[in-house]
C-alpha cells in the first residue's frame, strides 16, 4: 500500500520535473521572441507598418531573435495620456514634443532630456502643413489670405485635442504675425476670422480629413503635408490637388524611448536600436515613401521633387519652444481660447 | 384613414432610420466584392479583434447572467435591509455614460492608482489589456439580465417552489428543478440582450483598451480604426458582422417574447382565479 503510493509520487515528481523543463524549455526558445510596443499618432499607421518589417529582417539578421513591433495609434495627446495612465510603450513617437514632455512632468517615466538623446532634435522625420483643396481649386485657393475670405469653409481640427490641428493653427499664426509686421492683435483677428469659417471642429486630425475627403464638407482641409498626400494616394488624384501656402511651419514629430518600461520589461538595447534604425537610409527612404520629409540629405535629393521648399517656421526659433507655445496658445484661457467661441 | 396615416408614418420612418442604413452597411461593405469582403473578415487583425469579443462576451455574459439570476432570485424571495439600495446599485451603469465607466476603471486601476500601482508592481496588467476590456464589459452589461429576471421572478412568485419543498426537494433541486425552469425564457432573454451589448460595446472598451493592434482591438474599435484609415470597406465588411449579430439579436429576442409574455399571463391569469 505505502510502496504503491510511493511509486505514484515518485511518478508525480517526474512528471512535475518534465513538465516544468518543458515550460521552461519553450521559455528559452521564447526568449529569442521579442515585442515592442511603439505607441504612436493617428497619420503614422502605415510608415511604421513598413519600418517594422523591415527593421524584423535587420534585426533578425543582425542577432537572430524574432522582433514584433507593435503599434497603436490615436490623437498623439490622448495616446500620451494613455502611456502615463501605464499603457506599456517601449517606445513612443508622437506629433509633438509637448505630449512627450507631458509623459515626463505626470509619470516620470523617462528623463527630461530624452530629447537631445537622437540626432536631429529626436525627430527622424519632418513634414509641414499644407492646403488640400479639390481637383481643380474651384475656389482659388492659394495662400493663407483665401481661408479667410467669406463663404470658404476651411477643415481643421481642434487645437485643443489634436497635436495636427496645433501645427495648423501655429502655421496660421505665424504667416499672420509675418502678415502684420508682428502685431500680434492683428494677427489674432486674422486668424479669427479663419476659425470663423470652419463648420466643423473634428477631434482629431484623421477625423477631420475624414469629413473632408469622405464627407465632401468643406472648401480646404488643413492638414499634414503627409496625410494630404496620403488622401490624394487612396482616393486618386483627380479628385484632390495639394496647395503649398507662401508660409508655412516645420512640423517635428519627435521619437523617445520610455526608459522605465524598458527597464522593466528588458528592452532597453532593442527599444534603442529600433528608434536608431529610423535614422538609417533604409528607413530614410520608407519615411520619404510615406510623404514624411527625411533628414537624411542623399534620401531628401532623391525625393526632391516631392517636397517642394517654402519657407519654415520652427517651433523653437519662432515661437520659443512648446514648453512656452503650449501654455500660451492652447493652455486653458491661452489665445485659442480667446478667439474661438463656439458658433460664433 | 388615420390608422392608415399612422401605418404609413411608421413604415415610412422604420424605412428612413433602420432598413435604409441596413441595407447601406451591407452594401459599402460588398462595394469591392465578395473576394474583398472575405479578404478584410479574414485579416489577421479583423481575426484577432472577431476572437477577443468573443472571449469577452465568454467571459462576460456567463458571469452577469449567474450574478442576475442570483440577484434576481434573492430580491424576489426575500425582504432584506438594503433591497431598495441594491435594486438602485444595479441600474447605475445604465445611467452612467459607457465612456464615464471606462475612465472610472482607468481612475481606479491605472498605473498611478493606488490599486492599479499594486498590481502593475506585480506585474499584472489590468488597463490596456484584455482584463481591462473584460473588467468593462462586464460593468456595462451588468444590469440587463438581472433587470429582465426581477419581473419575471416576482411575477412567478414562490408557491411553486414552496410545493417542492414541502414535496421534499432540497435546495437545489428546487432550484434547478423549479425556479431555473419557470424563468428559463426571460432568462434566455437576458442572456441574449447581455450577449449583444458585450460583443457591441464601444464607450467604455475604447477608454481601456489602449488600442494595440491585433491584440487589444474589439470588433467595434476595430471598426473605427479601419474607417480612419481610409477602408472604408473593411469597416463596413467588420461593421456587417456586428449588424448580422444585431439582426440575429432581434429575431431571438422576438421568438423569446412570445415565450416569456405567456409565462406572465399564465400567472396573472392564476393569480385573478386565486384571488377570486
Amino acid at each position: 500500500m505505502s510502496g504503491s503510493r510511493l511509486k505514484l509520487t515518485h511518478t508525480l515528481a517526474a512528471a512535475l520535473v518534465v513538465a516544468a523543463s518543458v515550460a521552461l524549455g519553450v521559455r528559452a526558445a521564447r526568449a529569442a521572441q521579442v515585442t515592442l510596443l511603439n505607441v504612436s499618432y493617428d497619420p503614422t499607421r502605415e510608415l511604421y507598418e513598413a519600418v517594422n518589417a523591415q527593421f524584423a529582417k535587420e534585426w533578425k539578421a543582425k542577432t537572430g531573435d524574432d522582433v514584433t513591433v507593435n503599434q497603436s495609434h490615436g490623437g498623439s495627446g490622448k495616446q500620451a495620456r494613455a502611456v502615463i495612465d501605464g499603457l506599456e510603450a517601449d517606445v513612443v513617437t508622437l506629433g509633438l514634443a509637448g505630449d512627450i514632455d507631458a509623459i515626463v512632468e505626470k509619470a516620470d517615466l523617462l528623463p527630461s532630456n530624452w530629447q537631445s538623446r537622437l540626432p536631429d532634435n529626436s525627430c527622424p522625420y519632418t513634414s509641414t502643413i499644407v492646403l488640400l483643396v479639390r481637383k481643380g481649386n474651384p475656389k482659388k485657393i492659394h495662400d493663407w489670405d483665401d481661408l479667410v475670405k467669406p463663404g470658404i469653409a476651411v477643415i481643421t481640427a481642434n487645437p485643443k485635442t489634436s497635436g495636427g490641428a496645433r501645427w495648423n493653427f501655429l502655421a496660421v499664426w505665424g504667416y499672420a504675425l509675418k502678415r502684420n509686421g508682428g502685431d500680434e492683435a492683428k494677427a489674432a483677428a486674422f486668424v479669427k476670422l479663419l476659425y470663423k469659417n470652419v463648420p466643423v471642429l473634428d477631434s482629431g486630425a484623421r477625423g477631420s480629413t475624414t469629413t473632408f475627403v469622405e464627407r465632401e464638407i468643406g472648401d480646404v482641409l488643413i492638414a499634414w503635408e503627409n496625410e494630404a498626400r496620403t488622401a490624394i494616394k487612396q482616393f486618386g488624384a483627380d479628385k484632390f490637388e495639394v496647395v503649398y501656402p507662401s508660409v508655412s511651419i516645420l512640423a517635428e514629430p519627435p521619437v523617445a524611448w520610455v526608459d522605465k518600461v524598458d527597464d522593466r520589461r528588458g528592452t532597453a538595447a532593442i527599444s534603442k536600436a529600433y528608434l536608431e534604425f529610423l535614422y538609417t537610409p533604409a528607413a530614410q527612404e520608407i519615411i520619404a515613401q510615406n510623404f514624411f520629409r527625411p533628414r537624411d540629405k542623399a534620401v531628401a535629393a532623391k525625393y526632391a521633387s516631392q517636397f517642394p521648399g517654402m519657407s519654415l517656421l520652427t517651433i523653437d526659433s519662432d515661437f520659443g519652444g512648446w514648453k512656452k507655445a503650449q501654455p500660451k496658445f492652447f493652455g486653458d484661457g491661452g489665445v485659442f481660447d480667446k478667439i474661438y467661441q463656439p458658433g460664433s | 384613414m388615420v390608422r392608415i396615416a399612422l401605418i404609413t408614418i411608421a413604415m415610412v420612418f422604420v424605412a428612413l432610420f433602420i432598413f435604409i442604413p441596413v441595407i447601406a452597411v451591407f452594401a459599402e461593405a460588398l462595394r469591392k466584392g465578395v473576394g474583398a469582403y472575405f479578404a478584410a473578415i479574414a485579416n489577421p487583425e479583423a481575426r484577432a479583434a472577431i476572437r477577443l469579443t468573443l472571449m469577452t462576451a465568454a467571459i462576460a455574459v456567463p458571469l452577469n447572467v449567474t450574478f442576475g439570476i442570483a440577484a434576481s432570485w434573492a430580491i424576489a424571495r426575500f425582504d432584506f435591509p438594503g433591497k431598495q439600495t441594491l435594486l438602485t446599485l444595479i441600474d447605475i451603469p445604465f445611467s452612467v455614460s459607457p465612456v464615464i465607466s471606462g475612465m472610472l476603471f482607468v481612475l481606479l486601476l491605472g498605473v498611478r492608482a493606488p490599486l492599479g500601482g499594486f498590481l502593475a508592481a506585480h506585474g499584472i496588467r489590468v488597463i490596456f489589456a484584455e482584463p481591462g476590456i473584460v473588467l468593462a464589459t462586464l460593468f456595462v452589461t451588468f444590469p440587463l439580465a438581472a433587470r429582465e429576471l426581477i419581473p419575471i421572478m416576482q411575477a412567478v412568485g414562490s408557491e411553486e417552489e414552496e410545493a417542492a419543498i414541502v414535496l421534499g426537494a432540497g435546495g437545489w433541486q428546487m432550484f434547478f428543478r423549479v425556479t431555473i425552469p419557470n424563468v428559463k425564457w426571460g432568462l434566455l432573454y437576458g442572456l441574449v440582450l447581455c450577449n449583444a451589448r458585450a460583443m457591441g460595446e464601444f464607450g467604455a472598451v475604447s477608454v481601456v483598451s489602449g488600442h494595440i493592434q491585433g491584440h487589444t482591438n474589439t470588433m467595434p474599435l476595430y471598426v473605427e480604426i479601419l474607417y480612419n484609415d481610409f477602408q472604408f470597406a473593411a469597416a463596413f465588411a467588420v461593421s456587417s458582422l456586428l449588424t448580422m449579430l444585431a439582426i440575429a439579436t432581434l429575431i431571438a429576442k422576438r421568438f423569446l417574447e412570445r415565450r416569456v409574455v405567456p409565462v406572465k399571463q399564465a400567472q396573472d391569469e392564476l393569480a385573478v382565479k386565486v384571488a377570486a
